[in-house]
């Protein structure tokens, strides 16, 4: 302790994970660390040579103040368990893919991917960052996955295995293929252009007719795979819409790329010119760059997660003899009783049995206060205890549980309707219609004049004003506004949700976790004046325990010194107490302190205080909303119908009537189910709803609504399915962010236009049947380009108001 | 002028050569993770053993200043 004196200006912080050293300050080799499990992952560190990791990065480590049970992967063992998770094995090699949320910085890559040191048996294990993975190669014979996962939790990267992982091998979330089309039609469409050169520019002298036509069949030969391979998407979506009735984009595209080919096929072969080969290349190079573009995918990211990924793969069963057994929790049965150890999720619903629960739901509701639970009361599926073991009797199957039954809902059945169609092929169909009238006007009038032109200015019409300018100016469009939108921490599961969000007129709000601050809180203290010794004298037992109403008052309360603590002890779910200063001082719940019960009110937690026996009052904690909530809903009134649906009570009520006006509708005590089917009515209704929820509870209404946002507070990627995913450091830019979405329309518009005026130039070389190949040549990548400066120009134009409106929120 | 025919042809084999050395990259997997060996081409290979070394590296970081 005579440390905190000694070092007065300076702030101690762990060596291992960099955390203030509040308590008492363990030293060892002139490092200090702030808890005894951080001082164990350095030893095992250090004895195994790879201190490295602490000079890579400073304090690297993860704090060790909660530790792994004992014996929490022991469903590794169970052969049907392993067998499930394990990607690929042979005779004596296993290959399996872990996933550690834990992993942070390069530190991390170095110490996972020298883990052969500290586990034999380890043949290999590589890291893949962005997706928080390590893939692991290890000898049977050595090891067994049991300890590699026990050695990775021993130095703080502790495996996450969910339901989820159950279903074996995950699909490929990258396309190699397009990338290789991509590939292909780039290098085709640059030697074409290279081998056209002298026909562009050797006019009628062109040295001579062997030489030209040995050009011409390279070109050919190369025109090739971008016709059959690199080209094929756009002929089988094309021919897809049209078997459905439906002119979709990549239709006159297709024909447009058809016609170019049978065309310079047809030149090449009876050698009466160059064709339009590079032209062609060039325009699928460009398109499938777009398309790539607009459809790249965030790895780091999943927006369809469900409860299958929130829920333990294995479950402690205690057996008729008392003997626990570990069975898969797909495997688990209507009356099994079930033993769920501290920090464990209850993956059924169930009926306390023995011990004492505290059940944290905030994973399902977003609610970061433990609701205290007692024998025989049922307890959801989808909670997480966190006030040491208890014993469950399940009630319900996994799949019948009143969290899991939500995803049974048609909502989630249904392919939800066919994705609606963008507006981009409806100007694409108007555009393919006007199109095909000027190649029959232009037809009509050289049959009567020179007939031997029809073919020349038919297939030129049709060759140079495909809409791939419209279909690049979207794709593009479209993969920059993603982009943008990213800076500002605003995830969008596809393109074809910022039309969607461009069409909202209301928007439905959950309460808890998302308007409010997930895990914050504020705290006000009702009873005698504190004194400042007194403050400090609960600060300083406060901060001795883990619990999040502990946290919330140690944040609350401003740090003034620090006392010795003796005789510290924790009683799960019920309080803390400590003799401090040879005073006892006691924290906790009502029947903990005052020895009695109060009537619960629902007014958030309630943590008494006493200091020597006297009772001093309690510390009342309640959600706080989040920064800037009012200017918000302030900016979204006049736009949108909004709505509350909260699975609270109504406590809160009268505040949020004076911040959203008495046109709001709210709903309190909702249930999943009743979120979905408020959604639904308002659909019936013909609105367009937005729904923003972050907690399992809200998945059914997140799903049900036209566009789904998840709000998120901490990195570790757990929000359920959805369409967006908003961090909530920008929920204060919500108004400008759904407005950026809906100058998407502008933006695609403003390249229509600009395509035109190439289109127009280009028919009126076409309609005359002169359209050389070296002007479509000049004309392709000269609008390409100048469509992509557009898009990317607008959307960073656009971008300023957001840009704007982030500086002076913050200077507020 | 001949020669242009044998040199055009040995230039799109060579091209030929790139293309399918990127299609075997691309298969290969080394698109997908485009970070790690960014951070991990940084790492030493050596094992180090001389412990005061890593000390004295290691003093200055424990403490952080608190303004």
């Amino acid at each position: 302790m005579s440390n905190s004196t000694k070092y007065a200006d300076l702030k101690l912080v762990c060596y291992h994970c960099g955390e203030d050293i509040i308590n008492e300050d363990i030293i060892e080799q002139d490092k200090h660390f702030c808890c005894h499990g951080c001082k164990t992952v350095y030893d095992i560190i250090n004895k195994n040579d790879l201190c490295d990791y602490y000079s890579i990065n400073q304090n690297p480590g993860i704090n060790q103040k909660v530790k792994v049970r004992e014996g929490k992967f022991d469903f590794l063992e169970d052969e049907k368990i392993l067998e499930s998770v394990l990607h690929f094995k042979d005779s004596h090699q296993y290959h399996v893919v872990l996933y550690l949320p834990q992993m942070h910085c390069s530190s991390c890559i170095w110490i996972l991917e020298n883990l052969g040191r500290l586990e034999k048996g380890i043949i290999k294990s590589q890291v893949n960052f962005l997706k928080k993975e390590i893939t692991i190669v290890y000898e049977t014979q050595n090891t067994s996955l049991k300890s590699i996962a026990e050695t990775l939790a021993s130095i703080g990267y502790e495996p996450h295995f969910s339901l989820n992982d159950m279903k074996g091998k995950k699909a490929k979330n990258y396309d190699t293929s397009q990338i290789i089309k991509i590939g292909v039609a780039g290098f085709c469409f640059g030697n074409i252009m290279m081998l056209s050169f002298p026909e562009y520019f050797a006019n009628s002298e062109f040295e001579s007719d062997v030489l030209k036509k040995y050009f011409s069949y390279w070109n050919l030969a190369l025109s090739l795979p971008v016709f059959f391979y690199s080209a094929s998407e756009f002929f089988i979506s094309g021919y897809k819409g049209l078997k459905q009735r439906f002119l979709n984009i990549d239709a006159p595209i297709a024909l447009a790329i058809l016609m170019a080919f049978v065309r310079s096929v047809y030149e090449i072969v009876t050698n009466t010119g160059a064709g339009y080969l590079d032209s062609m290349s060039g325009i699928v190079f460009f398109m499938l760059v777009g398309r790539y573009f607009q459809n790249r995918t965030y790895q780091t990211i999943s927006f369809d997660r469900d409860f299958k990924s929130y829920f333990p793969l294995g479950v402690s069963v205690i057996e008729q003899n008392g003997k626990e057994k570990q069975i898969s929790v797909a495997d688990l049965k209507v009356g099994d009783r079930i033993k769920i150890h501290h920090n464990e999720i209850i993956p059924a619903d169930a009926i306390l049995f023995l011990g004492k629960a505290t059940i944290d739901y905030s994973f399902v509701t977003g609610e970061s206060l433990p609701i205290n639970k007692s024998i025989g009361e049922i307890i959801y599926a989808g909670g997480k205890q966190t006030a040491g073991a208890i014993e469950l009797e399940v009630v319900k199957d996994v799949s019948q549980s009143y969290l899991t039954q939500l995803w049974n809902n048609d909502a989630f059945k249904e392919e939800r309707q066919k994705e609606k169609n963008s507006f981009v092929h409806y100007i694409s169909q108007y555009f393919t219609y006007i199109l095909f009238a000027i190649a029959t006007v232009a037809a009509i009038y050289w049959a009567f004049n020179d007939s031997s032109k029809i073919w020349n200015a038919v297939t030129a019409i049709l060759i140079i004003a495909c809409p791939c300018a419209l279909l690049l100016g979207a794709t593009f469009t479209n993969g920059n506004m993603i982009r943008i939108l990213n800076k500002y921490k605003m995830y969008v599961k596809n393109a074809s949700i910022i039309e969607k969000i461009a069409k909202i007129d209301t928007i439905v709000f959950d309460k808890t976790g998302t308007i409010t601050e997930q895990g914050k809180s504020t705290i006000t203290f009702q009873g005698y004046q504190l004194d400042k010794e007194q403050e400090q004298l609960i600060r300083t037992l406060a901060s001795q325990s883990n619990h999040p109403l502990s946290k919330a008052i140690v944040s609350h309360l401003p740090f003034y010194k620090t006392f010795p603590v003796k005789d510290f002890k924790e009683l799960k779910g019920l309080g803390t107490t400590a003799i401090i200063q040879q005073l006892e001082i006691k924290l906790g719940s009502a029947e903990y302190v005052l020895g009695q019960l109060v009537q619960p009110q629902h007014q958030g937690a309630k943590v008494f205080v006493s200091i020597d026996g006297e009772c001093l009052g309690y510390f009342s904690v309640k959600h706080a909303y989040r920064k800037g909530l009012e200017n918000i809903i302030q900016q979204l009134k006049g736009k949108y119908n909004l709505n509350i649906l909260s699975g609270d009570n109504a406590s809160e009520m009268p505040y949020l009537h004076g911040v959203f006006g008495d046109k709001t509708e709210m709903r309190f005590e909702q249930k999943p189910e009743d979120k979905l089917q408020f959604i639904k009515l308002l659909q019936e209704k013909q609105h367009h709803v937005l729904m923003m929820g972050d907690g399992l509870n809200d998945a059914g209404a997140l799903k049900q609504s036209e566009v789904g946002i998840a709000i998120n507070d901490n990195n570790n990627n757990f929000s359920p399915a959805c369409d967006v995913i908003l961090s909530g450091q920008s929920f204060h830019l919500l108004n400008y962010l759904l407005e950026y979405c809906s100058k998407q329309k502008t933006i695609i518009y403003s390249a229509f236009v600009l395509s035109l005026i190439y289109n127009v130039i280009g028919l009126y070389y076409a309609v005359q049947g002169e359209l050389e190949p070296v002007i479509a040549a000049i004309l392709m990548p000269i609008s390409s380009v100048s469509i992509v400066l557009l898009t990317t120009g607008l959307s960073a134009y656009y971008e300023l108001k957001i840009k704007r409106s982030d500086k002076s929120q913050i200077r507020t | 002028m001949s020669a242009i025919y044998v040199m055009i042809g040995a230039s799109l084999l060579l091209a030929i050569g790139f293309l399918v050395a990127f299609i075997w990259s691309v298969k290969s997997n080394q698109y997908e993770d485009d970070y790690t060996p960014s951070v991990r081409i940084l790492f030493e290979n050596k094992i180090p053993k001389s412990k005061e070394n890593n000390k004295t590296n290691n003093n200055q970081t424990n403490q952080k200043n608190l303004n």
